[in-house]
This record gives C-alpha cells, sequence and structure tokens, in this order.
C-alpha cells in the first residue's frame, strides 16, 4: 500500500480530464466557498476548466476525470502518472470507463460509421476503459457524476497526509438508515441497490424509483441472487443484462453480471 | 508582368488547448503580413458516440442516458428527450408538470449562466487567468455570482435529487414532484437574488468589454406569450419560421477534417448562431420587468449583434428566471401523480428545447415495444461553430497589430463568450449528407 503524501505547506494539486461529461469536475466548481477556500490551501497548478494556468508536474494530487478512449489518451494519462504523486480517478468513466464503454459490446467500428461519415478524421480506441487499465491508481471515487461530499473529503484527508477509507457498503444500508420504502420489495421495481455501492445517499430511492447503479458496484456483489429476482419480478434476461449493462456497466463485477444472464462475448474478451 | 511579393514570414498563433470552457479545443491561426492564411478551430474532445448507444434502449432509459452528455447542462437533455417522447406517444403529462419542468430548467440557466459570467468569461475582461485569481481582488463580485450559482444549483437539487445527472425527470413527467413547501422554501433566497442579479448586471455593464459588430443570422424559439424555454416555433432574424418537426429540413451537419464534432448550418448554406444573443433578440417583447432592468444596467441595446454582448444577455436571462421562478413557485400545486402512465408507440419523435447556450434538437425512432432503434441529437454548439470560425476570420485581422500572445487571448475571447460546450457539440451528431 502506498502512503499518501506528507501535507506540504502548499500541495500542488492538478485536474486532468479525459473523455467525459466535465460534471466530475463541475463538482469541484460548483464547490464554491469551498473551492475558493481550497485554492488558498493548496496550489491549483493545472484545471483548464477553471483557467489557464498549466503548469507541468510533478503534482502531490492528481484528479483524473473520464475514460480512456483514443491513443493519444493512453499516452497522455501515462505522462500524468509519471508526473503524479497521488493519482485519484474521479467518478464512473474513470473508474469504470462510463456510460461511453456502452460501445464496447457493439462490433467494432459500428459506432464510429454511425455517427461520422468519414471514419478516418476521428482517432478513437474500439474500447472505453478504466484508467486503472493502464496505470496504477490510488483511489477511485466512483459515481456519475462523483460525490461533492465525497470528492472534497477525500480531497482534505490527501492533503492532511491519510489516506481517505469510502464505505463499501450498498445503497440498500443507506436506505434502510434513512428508512425510504424498498422500491424492489414495495414497487416490485427492478432496483440495483443490493449491489451498488453507496454514496450518493440513495438517491433515487428517496426520489421514489429504482436505482441504476450509477455508483457502480460493491465489492463482492451478489449479482447471480439479484438478476434471479429481477426474472421473477418479469424482466427478460435481455431486459436483465441491460440493467448491469449501463453507467457504470464496464465494472467487472456487472460486466459478468450481465454476460450470465444475456451472453454477448465482447464483455468477456480481454 | 511578374510580381514581387515581399518575403514576409508567417506568423503562427497557437492556442493549443482553450482555456475556461467546457470540454477540449484548441485554436490554430496563420497569418502572413495582414492576412488569414488558415484558421481552424480543433475539436479534439474525444467522441463518445450517444447516438451510436442509444439504439438499443428502452425509452424509459433515455432521461438517464442523455444528460451524461453534459454535466452542465443535463436538465437540457433530459427536457428535450422527455417531450420529444411524450410528443410521440401522445402522452399529457399531470397538470402542474409544465411549470415544474420550466422552474428545472430556469434553475439549470441560473446555475450555467453565472458559472459562465462569473467563472469563465469576466476573467477575461479583468485581465485574469482564472476566477480563484479574480478573486483575490474582486472577492465581493465573485461570491456573488456563486452565491447566484448555488441558489441555481440548490433549486436543481431540490426538484431533480441532484443539479449534476438528475434522478427524478422522466417520460411522463417526474418520478416524485416536490411539494409547494418544498419549493416555497426557496421564496426569501429568490427575493434577495432579484436585488443581487442588479448588482451583477452593474458590474458586469462596467466591465470593460471589446465589442465587435458582425453581420449574423440569430435563431431561436419563440412563444406568443412567454419566453422560450421548453417549447416553441424557431424564428430566425432573417425571417426564417419553421417549427421543430422540420428542423432536419432545413439544417444539415458537414464533416470537417479537424473537428470531431460536425459543423451545422442552413441548407441553402448559411451558417447561424443560437443562444442566450440569439433569444434576447427575438424575444426582446417577452422578457420580464426585471430582465429588462438588468438589461439596460447590464448595457445591453437590442437588437445587436455583437458576441460580447452575450455576457449582458446572460444577466438579463437570469434576471428573468429569477423573477419567473418566484411567480410559478408562488403558484404551484405539486402534480398528483406526479407521473403519467406512458404506452409506447411505434414512430419518430422529434422536439427542441433551449439550452443555456441555444437550441437543442432530439429525434427519435422508436419501435413498437419502446425500444429506441435510432436517434439524432444536435447541440447548441455544434451549430455554433461554424459561426464561430467566421467571426474568428473577420475578428482576428481587426487585431492584428498585436503581440501574438494578445491576439491569441483575443482570439480565445470570441470562442468563450459563446460559452461553448464541447463535449456537447462532439460526438453524437450524425451526419446525413456529405460534400466532397
Amino acid at each position: 500500500m502506498k502512503a499518501a503524501p506528507e501535507a506540504p505547506a502548499k500541495a500542488r494539486v492538478a485536474v486532468f480530464k479525459l473523455s467525459s461529461c466535465d460534471g466530475c469536475q463541475l463538482q469541484l466548481l460548483d464547490a464554491e466557498e469551498a473551492l475558493l477556500a481550497l485554492a488558498e490551501r493548496v496550489d491549483i497548478v493545472h484545471f483548464r476548466e477553471a483557467g489557464d494556468r498549466s503548469e507541468p508536474g510533478p503534482y502531490d494530487v492528481t484528479l483524473v476525470e473520464g475514460s480512456v478512449s483514443t491513443p493519444e489518451q493512453v499516452e497522455e494519462i501515462r505522462e500524468i502518472r509519471g508526473m503524479s504523486r497521488f493519482l485519484v480517478t474521479i467518478g464512473a468513466c474513470a473508474t469504470a470507463g462510463g456510460i461511453q464503454a456502452l460501445r464496447n459490446w457493439q462490433e467494432e467500428g459500428l459506432a464510429l460509421h454511425t455517427v461520422y461519415p468519414t471514419p478516418r478524421y476521428v482517432s478513437t480506441l474500439a474500447r472505453s476503459t478504466p484508467v486503472s487499465d493502464h496505470v496504477r491508481v490510488d483511489l477511485e471515487l466512483p459515481g456519475c457524476p462523483v460525490d461533492r461530499g465525497q470528492l472534497l473529503g477525500a480531497l482534505t484527508a490527501l492533503l492532511a497526509g491519510t489516506v481517505p477509507r469510502l464505505s463499501t457498503a450498498p445503497v440498500c444500508v443507506e436506505c434502510k438508515r434513512r428508512g425510504y420504502p424498498c422500491v424492489l420489495v414495495t414497487k416490485g421495481e427492478p432496483c440495483l441497490g443490493p449491489v451498488t455501492r453507496t454514496g450518493c445517499g440513495a438517491l433515487c430511492p428517496a426520489y421514489g424509483r429504482a436505482c441504476y447503479g450509477c455508483f457502480g458496484p460493491m465489492p463482492d456483489p451478489n449479482t447471480a441472487e439479484l438478476a434471479r429476482r429481477f426474472g421473477e419480478l418479469g424482466l427478460t434476461g435481455k431486459q436483465v443484462a441491460a440493467r448491469f449493462r449501463f453507467i457504470a456497466g464496464w465494472a467487472p463485477e456487472f460486466r459478468e453480471a450481465a454476460e450470465a444472464t444475456e451472453p454477448q462475448g465482447a464483455g468477456v474478451r480481454p | 508582368m511578374t510580381h514581387r511579393v515581399a518575403e514576409t514570414p508567417n506568423r503562427f498563433v497557437d492556442i493549443p488547448s482553450i482555456a475556461r470552457v467546457e470540454g477540449e479545443g484548441a485554436l490554430h491561426i496563420k497569418v502572413r503580413g495582414s492576412q488569414i492564411l488558415d484558421l481552424r478551430l480543433e475539436i479534439y474532445e474525444p467522441p463518445r458516440f450517444f447516438e451510436a448507444f442509444l439504439a438499443g434502449r428502452h425509452y424509459s432509459e433515455v432521461p438517464d442516458i442523455v444528460p451524461r452528455i453534459c454535466g452542465i447542462c443535463p436538465v437540457a437533455y433530459q427536457m428535450s428527450a422527455t417531450h420529444a417522447l411524450e410528443r410521440l406517444f401522445g402522452v399529457e403529462p399531470p397538470p402542474g408538470t409544465h411549470e415544474l419542468r420550466r422552474i428545472l430548467y430556469l434553475a439549470e440557466w441560473i446555475e450555467s449562466h453565472m458559472l459562465h459570467v462569473h467563472l469563465l468569461a469576466a476573467p477575461d475582461f479583468l485581465g485574469y487567468d482564472s476566477a480563484i485569481e479574480m478573486a483575490r481582488s474582486e472577492r465581493a463580485a465573485v461570491e456573488r455570482g456563486l452565491w447566484l450559482k448555488r441558489l441555481g444549483n440548490d433549486l436543481m437539487a431540490q426538484i431533480g435529487g441532484r443539479e449534476i445527472h438528475p434522478v427524478s425527470p422522466r417520460v411522463g413527467g417526474f418520478s416524485k414532484a416536490p411539494t409547494a413547501r418544498d419549493l416555497r422554501a426557496f421564496l426569501p433566497r429568490l427575493e434577495e437574488a432579484a436585488g443581487r442579479i442588479l448588482e451583477v448586471a452593474d458590474w458586469v455593464g462596467a466591465l470593460p468589454q471589446p465589442s465587435f459588430a458582425r453581420p449574423a443570422e440569430l435563431v431561436a424559439l419563440t412563444n406568443p406569450d412567454e419566453y422560450p424555454v421548453n417549447e416553441g416555433t424557431i424564428r430566425t432574424t432573417a425571417g426564417r419560421v419553421f417549427e421543430s418537426a422540420r428542423f432536419e429540413e432545413m439544417v444539415e451537419e458537414i464533416q470537417v477534417p479537424h473537428s470531431n464534432a460536425l459543423h451545422a448550418r442552413f441548407s441553402d448554406g448559411g451558417s447561424y448562431s443560437v443562444g442566450p444573443l440569439a433569444r434576447v433578440n427575438l424575444n426582446a417583447d417577452r422578457l420580464t420587468p426585471l430582465a429588462r432592468e438588468a438589461a439596460g444596467r447590464a448595457g445591453l441595446v437590442l437588437p445587436t449583434t455583437d458576441p460580447f454582448a452575450s455576457t449582458a444577455a446572460r444577466v438579463a436571462e437570469v434576471a428573468l428566471a429569477i423573477e419567473e421562478s418566484t411567480a410559478l413557485i408562488e403558484g404551484y400545486r405539486a402534480p398528483e401523480p406526479p407521473q403519467a402512465e406512458v404506452t409506447p408507440r411505434a414512430g419518430r419523435a422529434m422536439w427542441i428545447t433551449e439550452a443555456p447556450r441555444g437550441m437543442l434538437y432530439h429525434r427519435y425512432d422508436v419501435a413498437e415495444d419502446g425500444m429506441i432503434q435510432a436517434a439524432r441529437i444536435v447541440p447548441p454548439t455544434s451549430q455554433n461553430l461554424r459561426h464561430m470560425e467566421e467571426d474568428l476570420r473577420r475578428f482576428a485581422p481587426t487585431v492584428l497589430d498585436r503581440p501574438d500572445a494578445e491576439l491569441g487571448r483575443l482570439c480565445e475571447m470570441v470562442v468563450r463568450t459563446y460559452d461553448p460546450c464541447i463535449s456537447c457539440a462532439t460526438h453524437f451528431l450524425r451526419l446525413e449528407m456529405e460534400r466532397g
């Protein structure tokens, strides 16, 4: 296990973006007063969405949003790793490949042709993959988007020289704690709460709907049992697989769960 | 007869990564003497292929998929999609849904516009690299902007569960609607916001801003009796009028080698521009009293095609959003039930709403069982890209006497005043035709 950085007087923090919607780094801009306070404690030396400053490494803490989906990004993430003491992936794209990993199951090149008439202009890889497929990652923050409290908490902990521990409990635990009626039991909706890690505050059940797994799998989820239950609720194998093949569908646990229900091949290719 | 051409070296101005925009783009300018030899707004934001993987998904998943195109304007995507699908399915959402959606969307305008005005645009006018730098001397202004932005964010989170990728908007309405009490709790803050936005207007009016007159065809939705948000008829400053269903007939998209985003233009070849500047020009008589006052104090004189007037237009729209949300919340009754029953039906669904950055077109081809067969999404930034490049070609020659760094910075400001959302513009535009 790698030690967290000691807290220097002014830690150098960098924010990078790969393939993504900007939503996770927007959580930093949305932190507003906390961002201004943070900017006083650390040196934000690279954050293109916030400003022109773009200094090379070394960085004490690097936040990376987005998945790796072009040959250029494979190089870029290696360079970023080389300049970073502590590399943190923020959100479902960087941590699990993101919603754009849905193309990983499509026939190679299909997506490219559907969207662009002259594909040769566009540089892209056949697959959208998480950062950890390419370089060592020190901390992964899940979520689509990443939770702002979790992000600021993790940054604060790292800057204080400790490694934050994130809850790995399922959404169900949060749901029960808050006393929300179970949407799986009371409404018979295919809720992914039993296998999805918490962090969102059980948002979807709070808003009267089934969790769709945007925080990705908890460790050792019992996806087989949940898939069986979804079948009892009347979902076809294809529909069950589609529940798993979604925002965090390329995460190994969800990928395998979908594959077990509706084999497609691509999902298990190395 | 031969000409002797003086050997003037080429001058290159390269901005490899444009700062303070959403997404990734670069600007390359090649100049010889007083001539622009080449100017390219390069969009290298990688494609994410939303249109390709929307095919094969169930219609009910669309409001959870499309917001992921953009973290800054997720509600815009949810609204264009849900309206399109409801219209196809013949679904009438419960009474009160129209108002609740308008409040949610206006809250996104507040959040997005205040982000742009304070964090992305203002540092340009005052010569700072970022709002973080700017906050050292303009702390009160930055904090006021962030306070207003937080109000938009909080209102979105109250209605949608969270401000980035809200969870409650569904085809047919909302999975859960806030109570009247939940929303009325925002009234004191909205009242305070009405005062603060006028302070922002004064501040923006006093900023040293460039101006740049150029011809432009501005395009926006219009309604007889309200400022356009979730619906409307398309009108342009050149007098074109058409409904969203004819959008694909009227507009074509072309692929250019230096951009991962397609460029949109009218089928007769004309480029056009969408966004707050277009909206205020085409809906000037639908601005609310507070919006008029904010516009006046921010220095907005209508009609105008000056792209730099967009900042004042955003301030006017935030004033409108504050005033309208207040009235909508005062008259709000929670829709009950929050979501109408939906029975899918086969066909083509099309709709346009006004995203913070301009018109957002969605089209879905749906099978009888509710599965999406094909999708096409034309976001505002791809409609503006061609116009942006044309603006730069006109603007750059007027500032060629400046040193490279300043020339680059000024051109970057032209790009930024559009508030381009490059993640939106990239990777999901489907081309129907190609020109050699």
